[in-house]
């Protein structure tokens, strides 16, 4: 097993107790970075010399004792998170050169506890998008299947940690951004509860619905990486108080007389167009979940069939609130203040022409479809409106929460699809998110595990969905799942 | 009343799809220059993304309250403190053009007619 192979785990016990040092860590996860990145396009980024300085300063600490829980260990961070330093694209070429002075709230975290900063992660320009397809600098192809696409809008990140380019990465989850890909290249990620983890220095996109959660190799991983990352932050006033378990100990607890919710309308044709056609789920997708569901059983579970009668509504409402908000947030992007400017005869030019350079077609897509739905007259009839439905969707969950631990679905209703398949179709791209949106849209805390491969060798990922604020939970089915595989 | 609003939304949600003209309206509000190209493509791919969200017709949504943010939490507060957060040089190293040590721009006010 090469020393990049390890999960953060592994790693952390294995420079303590000096079988490795640090700067061979580094160097293993470089050095794949380098043998691969030219044909997967995991990172924008690779902060190859700072890392270096970084691993060399963590060998000292390690050899005097005086390390953090993660110090030396490699990891990787989506562009559109924000590194002090160290430049940050957020996948758009109107920050093609921006080094931003200020670094994100979790990133610090994660660096105070010893954490080495690899590079930054390709995704879709800012986050729009659930193939990866939307970067400017070029698609990110799935280490399974190079002909097929790592999801997104994190496929960089996932891409990356399925690849062993890093121990674990951090990325940002705004409708399915973490789980998807996640899924797609058969790894673990969380989308925490929104206000459990600082969005400072997260690139907005949906302000009401961004949040920035950890993707690793194991479960185990990730609760290790949610004690350091989550709790409130004076920079984020939507963060919460509320006490951060020590998630490392409680994903051991047993599940046994857990009751698991298996809702219905995640298992037969989902919210498909209001035009026809509807969205299928994959054969060996359903039974790769239903073999969960049955191992989950087979542990001591409750299984109750359950409904979310609102889901179907879920991707309408998505699609509305966050072209809005983004809208809204890209407005501070215009070639004034920071970023690639256009010079032009006048102002207007000047925004209109560093706008139209800057942003590709979907973030473009994205801010029109937001500009006309926040326009005087249609406001109410798409943003209220949408406001509204969220509210049904947010109660079902609510309602559901009362009877069940935790719900169990496939984390998408296909595995990773052909690059290039849907780029002409956003509308079917949009729905690629069908099953991760609806627990975005209600703020819930929500798991992709992979549970297993098709026979051509693609991953499979299920979701575990829990209540709000209750990550432990969910992290404690991944964890048995996992376990038991 | 309520009735009056549901009639005026339904009328909103049928007259769609979006037409040329609106997109390159759009795009002028939100300062983005499109070539013809561009407008043809966004006008088709925005027209079956808001025909998708007609879906949303079928709800009934009388006397239910808009959801803007899901913590619950209201009135946050934090002392009014002054903290150094970042040195001029490096807000000045991000700024696209610099002239004697303060941010360039372009005249605000402009006898050229914007195209």
């Amino acid at each position: 097993m090469e020393l990049n192979e390890l999960t953060i785990k592994e790693s952390v016990e294995g420079l303590k107790k000096k079988k490795f040092s640090a700067m061979e860590l580094t160097e293993a996860c470089l050095s794949q970075i380098k043998k691969r990145n030219k044909e997967l396009n995991a990172f924008i980024t690779v902060n190859e010399e700072e890392a270096l300085t970084d691993a060399k300063t963590a060998d000292v600490l390690i050899s005097e004792k005086k390390a953090g829980a993660l110090t030396g260990v490699p990891f990787s961070v989506k562009d559109a998170i924000v590194t002090e330093g160290i430049r940050s694209t957020g996948a758009a070429k109107i920050l093609d050169k921006y080094i931003p002075p200020y670094e994100a709230t979790v990133i610090k975290k994660l660096r105070a506890a010893g954490g080495v900063v690899i590079g930054k992660n390709n995704c879709d320009a800012f986050g729009h998008g659930a193939s990866n397809e939307n970067s400017m600098y070029g698609p990110v192809k799935n280490p399974h299947d190079t002909t097929k696409v790592a999801g997104g809008s994190s496929g960089g990140s996932a891409a990356a940690v399925a690849d062993h380019e890093c121990i674990f990465s951090v990325a940002e989850d705004t409708g399915g951004s973490i789980r998807q890909p996640a899924a797609f290249c058969g790894v673990v990620g969380l989308r925490p509860s929104y206000g459990r983890n600082s969005r400072f220095g997260i690139m907005p996109m949906a302000s009401s619905l961004d949040t920035v959660g950890p993707i690793a190799k194991t479960v185990e991983d990730i609760a290790m990486l949610m004690e350091i990352m989550a709790g409130a932050d004076v920079k984020d006033a939507t963060t919460v108080s509320d006490e951060v378990p020590k998630y490392s100990k409680e994903i051991s607890k047993d599940i046994k007389g857990m009751t698991i919710g298996v809702p219905k309308e995640y298992y037969s044709a989902l919210g498909g167009p209001a035009s026809g056609g509807e969205i299928s789920i994959d054969d060996e997708v359903l039974r790769a979940v239903q073999n969960q569901i049955a191992k989950l059983k087979s542990l001591g579970c409750k299984i109750v069939d359950v409904s979310l009668p609102y889901t179907k509504y879920a991707m309408a409402v998505y699609y509305i609130l966050v072209p809005s908000e983004d809208s809204s947030n890209l407005a501070r992007l215009d070639g004034v203040r920071y970023g690639s400017r256009v010079e032009a005869k006048n102002l207007f030019d000047l925004y209109a022409e560093s706008r139209a350079q800057g942003f590709p077609e979907e973030v473009k897509r994205r801010i029109l479809i937001g500009t006309y739905a926040l326009s005087a007259g249609y406001y109410d009839a798409y943003y209220k409106k949408a406001q509204k439905v969220r509210t049904l969707i947010k109660n079902d969950f609510d309602k559901v929460f009362k009877k069940v631990d935790a719900l169990i679905t496939p984390t998408t209703p296909s595995p990773a699809f052909g690059l290039g398949e849907k780029l002409n179709d956003p509308l079917s791209l949009y729905l690629a998110d069908v099953m991760v949106s609806p627990a975005a849209v209600a703020g819930m805390p929500a798991l992709s595990v992979p549970v297993g491969k098709t026979k051509s060798g693609l991953p499979i990922g299920a979701q575990i969905i829990g209540a709000r604020l209750d990550e432990s939970t969910i992290l404690r089915v991944g964890n048995f799942l996992e376990k038991n595989n | 009343m309520r009735g009056c609003t549901t009639a005026v939304i339904l009328l909103y949600l049928t007259r769609m799809p979006i037409s040329l003209e609106e997109i390159k309206k759009i795009a002028l509000l939100a300062r983005i220059k499109l070539t013809p190209d561009e407008e043809k493509r966004h006008a088709e791919t925005i027209s079956a993304v808001l025909d998708y969200m007609k879906i949303l017709n079928e709800v009934p949504t009388d006397g239910v309250e808009p959801t803007s943010q899901v913590t619950g939490l209201s009135n946050v507060y934090r002392e009014d403190e002054a903290v150094i957060s970042t040195n001029k040089k490096e807000l000045m190293d991000c700024m696209p053009d610099v002239y004697a040590g303060e941010l360039k721009v372009p005249a605000v006010f402009s006898e050229v007619e914007s195209s």
